[in-house]
């Protein structure tokens, strides 16, 4: 991995965020015919509508108004929310911190699952233990988050009472407890994952089993276990690697549904209140943050790829 | 093409997708005259009936048959779902068409611009787009084509880049056929099997997509029979009447189910070499 390779993979994300900005702004701001009508509803008076407009600008040429937004986005002034009044920017950030600890977590246990039950269905491929978890990966893929979330709820919170339905508590205020609450969406989120990666490390692991390298190292007389850890691993898990990182823009679309299901104040949640709502700036906000994070997550793993796969030379 | 299906139902996949498919399809053009009931007529006695001979899926918090709800509501989930597929492939393969044609610099420029564009998640993209074109299912079907459109022009330009590489084209250009022929004849049959296979998949998103639209309130409005949101509709009352939720439920995920499988059993009937 040269310098100028990850200089150009850093333009590249300045780019999207480009890209993405121009859409976001064009999407909620240009596309309704008037947004200070948006904003205020069919029956706003002409004087509150003028006075909206002016505030916000609407009469500049689209570019100007484009610009002066973007500036803010920048240095993260988004404005001020249109139902509280407070700053959204700084709102939608304490928001993603809080989405970010869901998101992690999901993540970890889902690796910690879905990596050892894909290399178990590959090493069994074809016996019953392979049929079941591919019927049972199948099904993770085809139940919408809200479905699995509705049916989790109905089993841990109601049924066995185990564990709390909705709510958040802070991490800082009771650590126990705010791990209890956030149990039950982690579950949630992990379980469509595991479904994708299982089958994706699966069918990886079988086409390493099925390479000349490996064969060769059963000629060899290599070990079984050496040539499942050195050999077949380490090659199969590359590529899981892209996945999990395409799994993260999924994992960000899939909070937004877990959050409001399950009450968490995090990104997901505020963004659905703020299209509820028509709150234009929380609304760009909410978007922009989660597009930039989801660049940089596919970024980190473009890069963590090229790290460790020594046989791509990037130039 | 009656080859195809032959292969296809050959496929286990293919065989149980094609079943399912048949009875959903069926449901979707006969739904409203084969349910038993009528979908909107409220029963306020019969509220929470638990499944049996009166309600077979039982009744929802209005008293409503749950089953003819289903019934009627295959239309919107499915049919919505394949229309919003269908756009979103047409106007990524004009996309990816287009970019692999060009090639060189505006084939680089065209995907660039695709690659930003998806750093937008699908449900945020549809998001958008429905809190500006305001909630309802035709809306919500436009932003899920809409967001389906970046996935699938990348799909076709790199299926496309892969045909234009293959000996047949190669021995085609050598014959001195002309461009019609190559694009339409060698290329467009050997294009449009694997968009196919992503599409039909896809569909599969765009039925979960559409339901977990509505079930935010986004996407098909009260009182429409839509099962994301029954499924919404019927979260209040999940210690009274698990059923009204668990049928609507069982509904998405048995559809995408089958979409998914026959995604996959095209896949092997279209390539019947891949023993794996």
């Amino acid at each position: 991995m040269s310098a100028s390779w990850l200089l150009r993979r850093l333009l590249l994300v300045v780019y999207t965020v480009l890209v993405v900005s121009v859409l976001v702004f064009g999407i909620t701001q240009v596309l309704p015919a008037d947004a200070a009508v948006t904003l205020l509803g069919e029956n706003a008076t002409p004087e509150a509508l003028a006075a909206l407009r002016l505030r916000l600008g609407l009469g500049d040429p689209l570019w100007l108004q484009y610009a002066r937004w973007l500036g803010g986005a920048l240095t993260g002034d988004f404005g001020l929310s249109m139902r509280t009044g407070q700053p959204v920017g700084p709102m939608m950030l304490v928001a993603l911190s809080r989405s970010l600890l869901l998101a992690g977590l999901a993540l970890a246990l889902m690796l910690m699952v879905a990596i050892p039950l894909g290399l178990w269905a590959a090493l069994r491929q074809g016996r019953a233990a392979d049929l079941v978890t591919g019927l049972v990966s199948y099904l993770g893929v085809s139940l919408p988050e809200f479905v699995i979330a509705t049916l989790v709820v109905m089993l841990f919170a109601d049924r066995l009472q185990w564990l709390p339905a909705t709510g958040y508590v802070p991490l800082t205020e009771d650590v126990a407890d705010s791990l209890a609450h956030l149990a039950l969406p982690v579950l949630t989120v992990s379980l469509i994952m595991v479904a994708h990666v299982s089958r994706m490390v699966r069918s990886e692991t079988i086409d390493v089993l099925h390479s000349d390298y490996i064969r060769a190292a059963r000629l060899k007389g290599l070990p079984g276990r050496s040539i499942l850890l050195r050999h077949t691993l380490r090659n199969a898990l590359l590529p899981v690697i892209t996945i999990v990182a395409l799994d993260v823009g999924y994992l960000l679309g899939g909070i937004i549904v877990v959050e409001e299901i399950f009450a968490i104040p995090g990104i997901g949640r505020q963004l659905i209140v703020a299209v509820t709502a028509r709150d234009l700036p929380a609304i760009q906000a909410g978007a922009m943050i989660m597009a930039v994070t989801y660049a940089l997550a596919s970024t980190l793993a473009d890069i963590a790829y090229a790290l460790l796969d020594r046989r791509i030379r990037y130039d | 093409m009656t080859d195809l299906l032959r292969r296809l139902l050959r496929t286990p996949q293919g065989a149980v997708a094609v079943a399912m498919l048949a009875l959903i399809l069926l449901l979707c053009l006969l739904g409203p005259e084969l349910a038993p009931r009528d979908p909107e007529a409220i029963d306020f006695l019969g509220r929470f009936r638990p499944p049996g001979a009166e309600n077979w899926l039982g009744a929802d918090q209005l008293g409503r048959d749950v089953l003819s709800r289903l019934m009627v509501g295959a239309r919107a989930t499915v049919l919505l779902a394949l229309l919003a597929t269908l756009l979103g492939t047409l106007a990524g393969a004009v996309i990816g068409t287009l970019s692999a044609y060009l090639g060189g610099r505006w084939d680089e420029a065209i995907m660039r611009n695709v690659d930003a564009v998806m750093a937008i998640p699908g449900l945020l993209m549809a998001l958008l787009l429905v809190s500006s074109l305001g909630k309802g299912s035709l809306n919500a079907t436009l932003a899920i084509a809409i967001a389906f459109t970046p996935g699938m022009a990348r799909v076709t330009r790199s299926v496309a880049l892969a045909v234009r590489a293959q000996d047949y084209v190669k021995a085609a250009l050598a014959r001195g056929e002309g461009a019609a022929f190559i694009v339409l004849r060698e290329m467009l049959p050997n294009v449009v099997g694997p968009m196919i296979v992503e599409a039909t998949i896809r569909v599969a998103f765009a039925v979960m997509l559409f339901a977990t639209l509505s079930f935010l309130g986004l996407g098909a409005q009260p009182p429409a029979p839509e099962w994301g949101l029954m499924v919404a509709e019927a979260r209040r009352f999940v210690h009274q009447a698990p059923w009204i939720i668990i049928a609507p439920s069982v509904a998405i995920a048995l559809t995408a189910i089958a979409f998914n499988l026959l995604g996959d059993g095209l896949r092997d009937a279209l390539n019947p070499r891949d023993e794996r």
